[in-house]
């Protein structure tokens, strides 16, 4: 065969430089975690590797995202992109600082619930694959942060949601199958919704390049049904993110698996409808988003209302707490409908904190449920006398969710707060609060009920030891929210400069298309 | 062309919402189905509509010698198939292991998760 006849010019379709080393971070998270989630399969019968191997590569996820994190505060977004091929051609993957603070937060999460997995998970989830839906799971996770392109980030939903459907089955009882039914039928409903949208944005702008397709939507708002666009975005991300209308798979199925598998859902997976949501929204259709945000307002006060009027009702403390990942579901949505740089700061720090306190509330729940024996507040009681340690850092995390200072909840709420009193809104300032406050009745009801409260039976006079192990975990979490709380300054300086790269996304622009102008 | 494909998808997305909103598993899966292939002939028809030249390069040729069909939808629509089918192969095992251990398909009856007779909170202690 001839070898091609003409010196094409390969400038003009190929990255030609070579990338350079750092730039190679934004892959490796998601290639890492593919990598892992492989061995552990092929080792998947040997219960006492998997948890080593699954935290070793965990924490090499964490110290991965870490260095990307610096790597993208240093010196702005990082684009790199698949087969070299130039956008928007090329897949891309684009990071700023959104999306590594995203996947930082995700991967510390991750390596403590594996940790916490080592108690919880018996021989048969392992042999049944435990650990291997973790690392791919995990995989989606980054995918979604890390990806700079609207059908990819459609793919890794789905990586995403079918790890979650293997996590969600494990063990097989029957509340899990009734549970699984229903998570697994409605989000399936919600990525296709989101396919769809895909598919209309693709027919109105031919490119599906987010850097693309934010510089072409300022031209195209005149011709072209931008708003019913973003509307249905709002629509299908909502259902991902368990907002008002659209969230009663949540409460339907978050409560049945291993505590551990439900710590880690309400860690992950709604604040990837959250992203989602920040980066389709606020960056790509942000005079969209304007349109819409009295209807989004309403949606988010149901949704905080909802939440933690339903948290209110539950006796079991599972649910409970799925009813306040709910309402902090709305917080986050109430931000996004105030809009402006400060607000949208406000909800990236709000998903950041809500995804390490939300996941170690879960870890208490199932700590407390193992030592008094039930996960209902009608029986249990009596912690308080003899796990002293135990007590106090879930009255911590209690007060966080609630966002009382000093812990991590204060600041985004205080954001959030006063971005919307600024931003003219005051009812919905009224009902962050109100939602704040209803959320403080109702933990501070399950510390009296679960923890203060004298246990009835003296038969639990010998406690049940609890290593300091198990604890750990648990630990963790707490010391960050009381760290992010006492020394915040740090994190809102990165999530300000976040959220101005989204309201502002030249950067991001100037890193996919370096020239200049999009093709 | 583009018109003809639209009512079809139009069409399709109605039966998939009218066989979604069924309290019956089995045919929610059906509607399922029948949503998959609805978003995979939206995707095509987004992609416009061309007569049937394959985008493939002649010998010799830098860039195709016409307008050729749109590839990109096609790719779209591979990654799409792929993913409704397994997804559609889980839910459908899944919705057997609920009929064999929970009795039935009739989502109203299925509240092993959700019982209708829970317990208030206490009041106090």
């Amino acid at each position: 065969m001839a070898a091609s006849s003409s010196p094409a010019d390969l400038s003009a379709a190929l990255v030609l430089q070579p990338v350079a080393a750092l730039d190679w971070l934004v892959i490796l998270p998601v290639a890492w975690c593919i990598s892992i989630g492989a061995i552990l399969m092929m080792i998947r019968h040997k219960g006492v590797a998997q948890p080593l191997v699954a935290i070793a590569g965990l924490a090499v996820l964490v110290l991965l995202d870490a260095a990307l994190l610096w790597h993208v505060a240093q010196g702005g977004p990082v684009t790199m992109v698949m087969g070299r091929w130039l956008p928007p051609f090329g897949i891309a993957f684009t990071v700023d600082l959104t999306g590594a603070l995203f996947a930082l937060t995700s991967a510390v999460v991750a390596l403590v619930g594996a940790a916490a997995a080592i108690d919880d998970v018996n021989a048969s989830g392992r042999r049944y694959g435990f650990y291997p839906f973790l690392l791919l799971l995990m995989a989606g996770v980054s995918g979604a942060f890390l990806t700079g392109d609207v059908f990819n980030l459609y793919v890794w939903f789905e990586v995403l949601l079918i790890s979650s459907f293997g996590l969600l089955v494990l063990g097989g009882e029957r509340e899990q199958i009734d549970g699984a039914v229903k998570y697994g039928f409605l989000n399936l409903v919600a990525t296709t919704l989101f396919l769809i949208t895909t598919g209309y944005l693709y027919g109105i702008f031919g490119t599906l390049n987010m850097a693309d397709i934010a510089a072409k939507a300022p031209g195209l708002q005149a011709q072209a049904p931008l708003v019913t666009l973003t509307a249905l975005y709002l629509l299908a991300f909502s259902m991902k993110a368990a907002a008002f209308p659209v969230n009663f798979w949540l409460p339907a199925s978050y409560h049945t698996p291993r505590i551990v598998v439900s710590a880690l859902f309400a860690g992950l997976l709604t604040k990837v409808g959250i992203y989602a949501l920040i980066r389709v929204g606020v960056m790509l259709f942000p005079a969209e988003i304007e349109q819409l945000s009295l209807a989004l307002a309403i949606v988010a006060a149901l949704t905080m209302l909802t939440g933690s009027l339903g948290a209110l009702a539950q006796n079991d403390t599972r649910r409970l707490l799925g009813y306040l990942v709910i309402s902090g579901i709305g917080a986050m949505l109430a931000g996004i409908a105030i809009g402006g740089p400060e607000a949208i700061g406000g909800v990236i720090f709000y998903a950041l904190h809500s995804m390490l306190v939300m996941t170690a509330l879960y870890l208490a729940a199932g700590l407390a449920a193992r030592l008094s024996g039930d996960f209902s507040l009608g029986p249990a009681g009596g912690l308080y006398r003899h796990y002293l340690l135990f007590t106090a850092l879930s009255l911590m995390l209690f007060f966080s969710v609630s966002g009382l200072p000093p812990f991590s909840g204060f600041w985004p709420k205080v954001m959030l707060v006063k971005a919307a009193i600024d931003g003219g809104v005051s009812w919905l300032a009224a009902i962050l609060l109100l939602s704040g406050f209803l959320t403080t009745i109702a933990t501070g009801r399950v510390f009296l009920l679960s923890y203060w409260r004298p246990a009835d039976a003296p038969a639990a006079a010998v406690p049940q030891p609890l290593a300091f192990t198990a604890l750990l975990p648990l630990l963790v979490l707490t010391a960050l929210s009381i760290l992010i709380g006492l020394l915040p300054e740090t994190l809102l300086n990165l999530v300000q400069q976040a959220a101005s790269t989204l309201s502002e996304p030249s950067a991001y622009l100037n890193s996919v298309f370096p020239a200049g102008g999009a093709s | 062309m583009e018109p003809v494909f639209a009512v079809l998808t139009g069409i399709f997305l109605a039966v998939a919402v009218y066989l979604l909103l069924s309290k019956f598993i089995i045919r929610i899966l059906l509607g399922v189905a029948i949503l998959g292939n609805a978003v995979n002939l939206l995707l095509f028809t987004s992609g416009r509509i061309l007569r049937e030249v394959p985008p493939v390069i002649g010998a010799g040729l830098d860039v195709p010698a016409g307008v050729t069909a749109n590839p990109l939808p096609q790719a779209l629509i591979l990654t799409a198939i792929v993913i409704s089918f397994s997804f559609f192969a889980f839910l459908l095992v899944l919705s057997w292991r609920a009929y064999s251990v929970l009795g039935t398909d009739n989502t109203d009856i299925m509240r092993v998760a959700e019982p209708d007779d829970v317990q208030p909170p206490p009041l106090g202690y």
